[in-house]
């Protein structure tokens, strides 16, 4: 047990273990409702991500709340095992991405000789979809959730990984 | 079309190539590759003479902030073109000397030439520029480049101090200038020198009109080294001695004396005008030549008979302005020969002061020493030095056949022409001007002779000389040479310089005047006995008997006392002011950052309740009536937990107040129906309380308790006036509408933008540039992070090199 | 309720001063955040409260509280996220280096020495 869990998980047992709070959290427990909610969490980010632009959401809710489903992942497990899961990602490099996306979209326009960041939009009927409206402002959001997300994300991974050290 | 705006921006662009060159090329000297660039601006200019004679001045306007009616524009008339000749000529002399004066091997050359050439852009600048704030500007960088050039060997002390001397009285005189050029641009509503001296009769009855005459007078002053400000200028003698014949004693000192000529059309004929620059010109001609009489360093005689020159044009330029008052009748004729004679004297000094201060460069290269205790003479040794020199000095003393005699003719002729005006209270004071002038005068033909014959006749004390060598390479003897060569021909010459050089320069300083043809005689050697012949025989008999007992009376300088010197006081000054703000800034940078924070809270509720106070503003319509019990509680409950995390000793209690405050926050985001902002309130609260929880809970070493927060009353009140202030603010904002609201334009997002959600509109399109830079933010934000993790310092190598 | 909210956006304020004003770092940290949350409950009350429907146009409502307000807190949220946590990183790494958050004996070399 020792060995198998340290970073946050470790950090979280010896709190619960200490002065302040005499719950004992079952770390099985937190795991299995971890692994269901993460999903829906996920889930329900694209579908955040997605309504913004018609509905409450957008870019930054969307990139924060997967940067929370993350964030509950590294407590529930640890740093090492969820980022083993995952296709091995610079957070850093998500993020500056993120905000050259934002830019380049910027650029499109200047392109089509309209000002910088101005946006377009229609109506195409796609297969499948019916009459969808494209937008390309959500582009410009997907830049924005990018950056979010491997902002959030490259802070807290940052963090959690110097504590290892730090441990040692 | 003319080029001429862009050739006086070349000595810029070759300045930044010369550090290349010196790099580059290092067997050959820089200064070969400098000197071009002022022959062929001479060569530029001298072909506008033939034009400007003509009486056909050029403009050449370039936008440059046109929103502020600032323009770079050029202009050429008879004054500007003066001024550019001589910039450019000296300088081509003045670098083909320092070729053979400075070293290639041992000296900083790229700096010197960068400096150099800087400068002549900015003195070109200055000339040429008919916007007055460009005007400034180049002003501020003949100040700066001037400054470079004296700390140029910046390993002496005394180069530091001139150079600091130097930038802080140009620069204090500069902003003075600068305050007194917007006030003038406020008074006739442009930036144009030209529109200005068109408007000047409406200047005169200006509330503004004496202030804004002071402070533009007190930057020509502390520019041309005029008293008390003249004390920079014998100090700048630390610079390389092609400098001080360039800058110091040819050019930039008569900058002030360009600026009081340039405004002469607008503030002349006034009585203020008239006085104050006649009467300091004149105590700056007397203390001036007083002054130069008893130095024994030969440079800093120069400079001191360099201020008394000074002194003499200025105060030329000031009795002639009384011409303004007439306007062009027959009595302004009195004083025209006065303007005349300053622009002559102007002309004249550039050619034997720069030819003097060479051969003071050559004395100092071949004997290692300035000092006239210990030359003497040199005549054997270096004959055409000793003619250089005697060309030199007897033109400065007025003799002839040189060209100071003749302008020192027509300054007598200017101070008793101006003695006989009965403006002013001339009529009272008048007599004082022809007096001293000649005093002044008397000494001036002193320190020539003592020049002269102290270095180059007497005992030759070769013991006392470093080394000693004879005459120095043709290169170092040539432009003095050319130099002296014009001192005679302007004497034989005079109306040729005068038709085509001074007389559209004179037209320039009193428009209308020249065209008047008031009968204003040609300048001639011989025009009979006249009373000025006769001063100046006085003269010369008067200093010949002075001289021969020159050290029977010269122990008089030494009952001076130290501490009332005008240097003492600069320095007194200087060290005092220094002493007085490390104490007041001792006083309140404690070094606490909790203290700068209080002072700038502190400054936050002051300035903005003495704004509420001062307006009026607040307001209060109380509405208590649409209360829900909800939000009440709601409230309430923000209000414990933020008492909890203002009070708890625990750490963790306190994280988890700060959380349940965040997530209150997102309740009341949902009461006041914003979705998109209470669900963004809600993820962020989570993220940022687990981001506390990582970083304070679970470093092992440190206690879970923090220290009881305490009371202190000044952090107390501050905090309470900030938040009463901020209290307030809301209140008259809500119970206050100054414009109509502007968002009604958001509402269209479906038919801008095709979104139904206006807030995710406003962030991705309507505001979208906000939005850019906010994630580049958070992007910095996070590199900042991992910099901050990742970059890890030894702390024990650190503490121990402190240590 | 706007009279409610500025009463308690100056109380929140006056918390959030003194605690920035306060010795320890982290008390530092929290004290930005109260001002936080203070500054995003003032831009709200002052464009108006409960003015309207939210500012989604999908008929339903036919006024709508400001949506620009919301816009700039939106913005203001996430860049205080990212300044908190520079911050809190920035007190973690001084703890970790220094061993105090007591910001009296933070204080670098005298630059006499």
């Amino acid at each position: 047990m020792q060995n198998q869990s340290f970073g946050i998980l470790r950090g979280l047992r010896r709190f619960t273990e200490g002065s302040v709070i005499k719950i004992k959290i079952n770390d099985v427990l937190l795991q299995t409702v971890t692994k269901v909610a993460s999903f829906v969490i996920l889930t329900f980010s694209v579908y955040l991500f997605l309504a913004g632009h018609h509905n409450p959401g957008g870019g930054f809710i969307g990139g924060l709340v997967v940067a929370a489903a993350i964030t509950l992942l590294f407590l529930a497990y640890d740093v090492k095992t969820v980022r083993a899961g995952f296709p091995p990602v610079d957070f850093k490099v998500l993020a500056v991405s993120g905000v050259l996306l934002a830019v380049i979209t910027g650029m499109g326009a200047v392109v089509f000789g309209k000002p910088f960041l101005s946006h377009a939009f229609g109506y195409f009927n796609l297969p499948l979809f019916g009459e969808t409206e494209l937008a390309t402002s959500v582009i410009f959001d997907v830049g924005v959730a990018l950056a979010v997300l491997g902002t959030a994300l490259s802070i807290i991974y940052t963090i959690s990984e110097d504590m290892c050290i730090w441990k040692r | 079309m003319s080029w001429l705006y862009l050739i006086i921006l070349i000595p810029f662009l070759y300045a930044v190539i010369v550090p290349l060159i010196f790099k580059h090329i290092p067997q050959i000297h820089t200064g070969w590759f400098v000197l071009p660039i002022p022959v062929l601006l001479f060569m530029y200019l001298a072909k506008y003479v033939t034009f400007v004679a003509m009486d056909s001045p050029f403009i050449h306007s370039v936008p440059w902030i046109p929103s502020l009616g600032i323009n770079y524009a050029t202009y050429v008339d008879g004054l500007a073109l003066i001024f550019g000749l001589i910039v450019t000529g000296i300088g081509a002399l003045v670098i083909l000397y320092s070729i053979y004066y400075l070293s290639k091997e041992r000296e900083a050359l790229g700096n010197f030439y960068v400096y150099l050439l800087l400068f002549m852009g900015a003195m070109l600048g200055v000339v040429f520029s008919d916007n007055i704030i460009v005007l400034y500007m180049f002003w501020e960088l003949t100040s700066i480049s001037s400054f470079l050039l004296i700390a140029y060997w910046y390993q002496r002390k005394s180069s530091r101090y001139g150079a600091q001397k130097a930038l802080l009285i140009t620069i204090f005189g500069g902003f003075a200038m600068l305050a007194g050029l917007l006030m003038l641009a406020n008074i006739t509503d442009t930036f144009s020198i030209r529109e200005m001296i068109l408007r000047a009769d409406k200047t005169t009855a200006h509330p503004l009109f004496l202030q804004s005459m002071v402070l533009l007078l007190l930057g020509a002053f502390t520019k041309s080294a005029q008293f008390p400000f003249h004390i920079w200028l014998p100090d700048a003698m630390e610079a390389p001695t092609p400098i001080s014949a360039y800058l110091h004693s040819a050019t930039m000192v008569k900058a002030g004396i360009y600026l009081i000529a340039r405004f002469t059309p607008i503030f002349g004929g006034s009585m203020e005008w008239f006085w104050l620059v006649s009467g300091v010109g004149m105590i700056t001609l007397f203390w001036g030549s007083f002054s130069a009489v008893k130095q024994v360093d030969l440079k800093a005689m120069l400079a001191f008979s360099t201020i008394g020159q000074l002194g003499m044009i200025i105060c030329l330029l000031g009795l002639g302005s009384a011409a303004m008052y007439y306007g062009p009748v027959k009595e302004a004729a009195l004083c025209i020969p006065a303007i005349l004679a300053a622009l002559f004297h102007l002309v004249n000094h550039s050619t034997f002061k720069g030819c003097l201060f060479m051969v003071v460069g050559i004395i100092d290269y071949e004997t290692g020493t300035r000092d006239i205790r210990r030359l003497g003479g040199l005549m054997g040794l270096m004959p055409v030095t000793f003619t250089l020199a005697v060309i030199g000095s007897f033109s400065m003393a007025g003799l002839p056949p040189f060209n100071g005699f003749l302008s020192k003719e027509l300054f007598f002729t200017g101070v008793l022409n101006a003695s006989r005006l009965d403006i002013f209270r001339m009529e009272t004071w008048g007599m004082l001007f022809p007096v001293v002038a000649w005093i002044a005068s008397i000494f001036t033909f002193i320190y020539c002779m003592v020049f002269v014959f102290r270095t180059f006749a007497g005992d030759y004390q070769p013991q006392k000389l470093e080394k000693i060598n004879n005459e120095p390479a043709w290169g170092m003897l040539l432009p003095p040479a050319v130099l002296a060569s014009l001192v005679i021909l302007f004497f034989f010459f005079p109306s040729l310089l005068a038709q085509y050089l001074l007389m559209p320069a004179v037209a320039s300083v009193l428009p209308g005047f020249v065209e008047a043809s008031l009968g204003i005689g040609p300048i001639e050697a011989w025009h009979g006995w006249t009373p000025e012949l006769i001063m100046t025989i006085g003269v010369v008999v008067v200093g010949m008997i002075l001289f021969a007992n020159y050290h029977k009376w010269s122990r008089f300088y030494g009952y001076i006392p130290v501490w009332f010197t005008l240097n003492f006081a600069y320095d007194s000054l200087l060290v005092k002011t220094e002493k007085t703000f490390e104490k007041i800034t001792r006083g309140y940078m404690t070094g606490f950052i909790r203290d700068y924070l209080l002072y700038i809270f502190a400054f936050f509720v002051v300035v903005l309740a003495g704004v509420i106070l001062m307006l009026n503003s607040f307001a209060f319509n109380p509405d208590v009536n649409n209360v829900s019990m909800y939000e009440v509680v709601l409230v309430f409950v923000m209000v414990v937990a933020a008492l909890m995390v203002l009070l708890s000793r625990h750490r963790l209690v306190a994280i988890i107040s700060l959380g349940i405050m965040g997530y209150l926050v997102a309740m009341f985001f949902v009461i006041f129906r914003a979705p998109d902002l209470a669900l963004t309130q809600l993820v962020v609260e989570t993220v940022t309380t687990v981001l506390f929880l990582l970083c304070f809970y679970f470093l092992p070493d440190l206690k879970n308790k923090i220290g009881e927060i305490g009371f202190k009353a000044a952090n107390m009140a501050v905090a309470l006036g900030f938040g009463l202030i901020v209290t307030v603010i809301a209140l008259s904002a809500q119970s206050n509408r100054l414009f109509e609201t502007i968002s009604w334009f958001f509402e269209n997002s479906y038919e801008l933008a095709g979104a139904k959600n206006i807030v995710n509109a406003i962030l991705v399109d309507f505001r979208g540039f906000d939005t850019m830079l906010e994630i580049l933010v958070l992007c910095i934000a996070g590199i900042g992070v991992y910099t901050l993790i990742k970059l890890r310092l030894d702390s024990r190598k650190v503490s121990s090199k402190n240590r | 309720m706007e009279t409610l909210m500025a009463i308690i956006i100056g109380i929140l304020f006056t918390i959030g001063v003194y605690l920035v004003l306060s010795k320890s770092l982290l008390r530092i940290i929290f004290g930005t955040s109260v001002i936080a949350h203070g500054t995003h409950l003032l831009i709200i009350t002052m464009g108006g409260l409960k003015t309207g429907g939210p500012p989604l146009l999908d008929g339903r409502a036919v006024s709508y509280t400001d949506p620009l307000p919301q816009a700039l807190i939106l913005t203001a949220i996430v860049i205080n996220f990212a300044t908190t946590a520079f911050l809190l990183v920035l007190a973690y790494r001084a703890y970790s280096a220094l061993g105090t958050e007591n910001m009296d004996h933070l204080r670098g070399i005298n630059d006499n020495e």
